[in-house]
């Protein structure tokens, strides 16, 4: 099934005059609307009316994560904000959340996108799908549930949380489809082969995001589970998950590119990449009014293939992701940078700033420990005291993340030196 | 009197205590008594030692975390009742032990090593019933 198939399965001729007729009109917005993109310009001399077509696009310039940051809450915003109708919120690379805000058309257009990935992974109206990404700031859980509603299909929208309540639901309403994290997924299928209850499942279809995952995953999904099983694609600085999803084939996430234009640079020189070649996602939104992004920096590593899928579509396929830019974590679908967890421990005056992150995956869960040194001035032969002292860190980490990590005090001078780059991380779980 | 107890933060990881013992023998400090607190993480090793001053310089010039605390060393007697005595002294008096162990039970008396929440007060109100607190150099002659 293809949701809309004007759109997915247009020429690429037809669909480059769409994209070009909507990248004019979309410059000519912001350089209006957007006082940063106006200054962002003009400091380079260019006008709207020098944006003729879409291969005008590498005259424009970039937008980060830090330009979301340096004009926090609503300074990228090019509608008034009697006109945004939702905000969501994900982390930002240090203190300050990364706030992203829609009108009423652009839910409209993230349900249609979200309708698109759904219908892509099979999902219908006659399906019972169960939500199980985080309802609220996230963009995941009311993200996937729009589309779901917009296709028709009985959705329940569990959240997250609740594995026996979410396992129970399963069973008792017949869910034929659920959309969570891919390692979420996995520690349910868990759950379920340990009570013995795997072949009571009736699930057909699992759309999995929010992290990188490995094909290791994909398999061992479909085959305990006997689902099949969809990457579901999207950041919230774009729109939330919908920007792209895998189809029955397998072969790339398909874009929605009439609404999200993708470009793949060279993260250094920011020349494109050619067709296949590995390189630095970037997003241009087409037709966003509440926060228009003109070429947003995903640092997410994809290759790009336009050829026509064997499914119909015509819209490019972006690869497995294979890594990313910077150094950014995704944790339980939480996206997690060492300098916040730096930002947030200058605060804690018992321990020294050094730090070290330890990620794992247990029992297909992320796990987080965080090492800190103690300050040898506050040293104290008091369990109690030090007991106090993790709970506070780990306190003022969970408030700084978004997610609870388990702190481990060690001893001062124990964490590595490194003489270049400092090492902050280690991640065990080989996600690319 | 009171006793300076050696207190050293150990992360529990493979040969850390022995660590911390061998720069104590290669100094010649002398262990008395000691006691292993721990915790999932990490352990806190408390030492009466016959010289808690060079063993601290010495732990921490080898990167250890050591701090040094004013302890109570009391003798009690072999007797049943004795200990419970001792604490009842102080909990009428609302000191309380934060933890307690054993130092030496040679002869007619056994000594308990204290850490109480208040140790001035601890230490008027057991040297006002009699009770003997044992000084440093007491300790050495155990």
């Amino acid at each position: 099934m293809i949701w809309n198939k004007a759109k997915e399965c247009m020429s690429r001729d037809e669909l480059t005059s769409l994209q070009s007729a909507r990248l004019v009109k979309l410059v000519d917005y912001v350089y209006h609307n957007v006082e940063f993109y106006r200054k962002k310009m003009q400091a380079i001399g260019i006008l709207p009316s020098d944006i003729k077509s879409i291969e005008d696009i590498t005259k424009l310039p970039f937008t980060t994560k830090d330009d979301l940051r340096d004009n926090y809450p609503f300074g990228l915003f090019a509608v008034p904000q009697s006109e945004i109708v939702r905000v969501h919120a994900s982390s930002g690379t240090t203190g300050k959340a990364t706030v992203v805000g829609y009108t009423k058309r652009d839910i409209d257009i993230w349900s249609e996108c979200v309708a698109r990935c759904l219908t892509m992974a099979g999902v219908g109206r006659n399906d019972v799908l169960q939500i199980a990404y985080g309802y609220g700031l996230f963009t995941g859980g009311l993200g996937a549930h729009y589309g779901a509603e917009r296709i028709g299909a009985t959705v329940v929208p569990m959240s997250t949380g609740n594995s026996k309540k979410l396992t129970t639901m399963m069973l008792d309403f017949g869910a034929t489809a659920i959309a969570c994290t891919p390692s979420y997924l996995l520690h349910i299928t868990e759950l379920l082969e340990q009570e013995g209850l795997i072949d009571q499942v009736k699930l057909k279809y699992a759309i999995c995001g929010a992290e990188p995952w490995t094909e290791k995953m994909h398999k061992d999904i479909e085959e305990r589970l006997h689902v099949n099983a969809h990457d579901i694609y999207g950041l919230s600085e774009i729109m939330g998950p919908g920007v792209a999803c895998d189809c029955a084939f397998h072969k790339g996430l398909h874009v929605c590119e009439d609404h999200f234009y993708p470009e793949i640079l060279d993260s250094n020189t920011f020349k494109a990449k050619k067709e296949g070649e590995t390189g630095e996602l970037v997003f241009t939104t087409l037709t966003k009014e509440g926060l228009p992004l003109i070429r947003y920096r995903t640092k997410d590593l994809t290759s790009i293939d336009y050829s026509t899928c064997d499914c119909g579509r015509t819209s490019a396929r972006i690869s497995r992701f294979k890594g990313r830019v910077d150094d950014m974590l995704i944790i339980r679908g939480v996206n997690v940078f060492p300098s916040q967890v730096e930002a947030a421990l200058v605060d804690v005056k018992e321990v020294s700033p050094h730090y070290m992150m330890i990620v794992d995956r247990v029992n297909n869960l992320d796990s987080l420990e965080i090492q800190v040194e103690l300050n040898p001035k506050f040293y104290t032969d008091e369990i109690r005291v030090l007991e106090a002292l993790n709970k506070k860190i780990t306190h003022v980490l969970s408030q700084a993340l978004g997610l609870n990590p388990k702190v481990k005090l060690v001893e001062p001078q124990t964490l590595v030196r490194s003489e270049g780059k400092a090492v902050h991380v280690i991640d065990k779980r080989k996600l690319y | 009197m009171r006793a300076k107890q050696l207190s050293v933060f150990i992360e529990n990881r493979q040969g850390r205590l022995g660590e911390v013992l061998s720069v104590l023998k290669e100094n010649n400090v002398n262990i008395l008594s000691l006691s292993l607190a721990d915790t999932t993480e990490y352990g806190l090793l408390r030492l009466i030692v016959n010289n808690p001053e060079l063993g601290k310089e010495k732990l921490s010039s080898d990167g250890f975390s050591t701090i040094l605390t004013d302890v109570l060393v009391l003798k009690i007697s072999h007797q049943s009742g004795s200990l419970q005595k001792l604490l009842k002294i102080l909990s009428d008096e609302d000191v309380n032990i934060e933890y307690m162990y054993g130092l030496s039970i040679d002869g007619e008396e056994a000594s308990v090593v204290l850490k109480t929440s208040d140790i001035i007060k601890a230490e008027e109100v057991l040297n006002g019933k009699g009770v003997k607190t044992l000084s440093a150099e007491d300790i050495s002659l155990l």
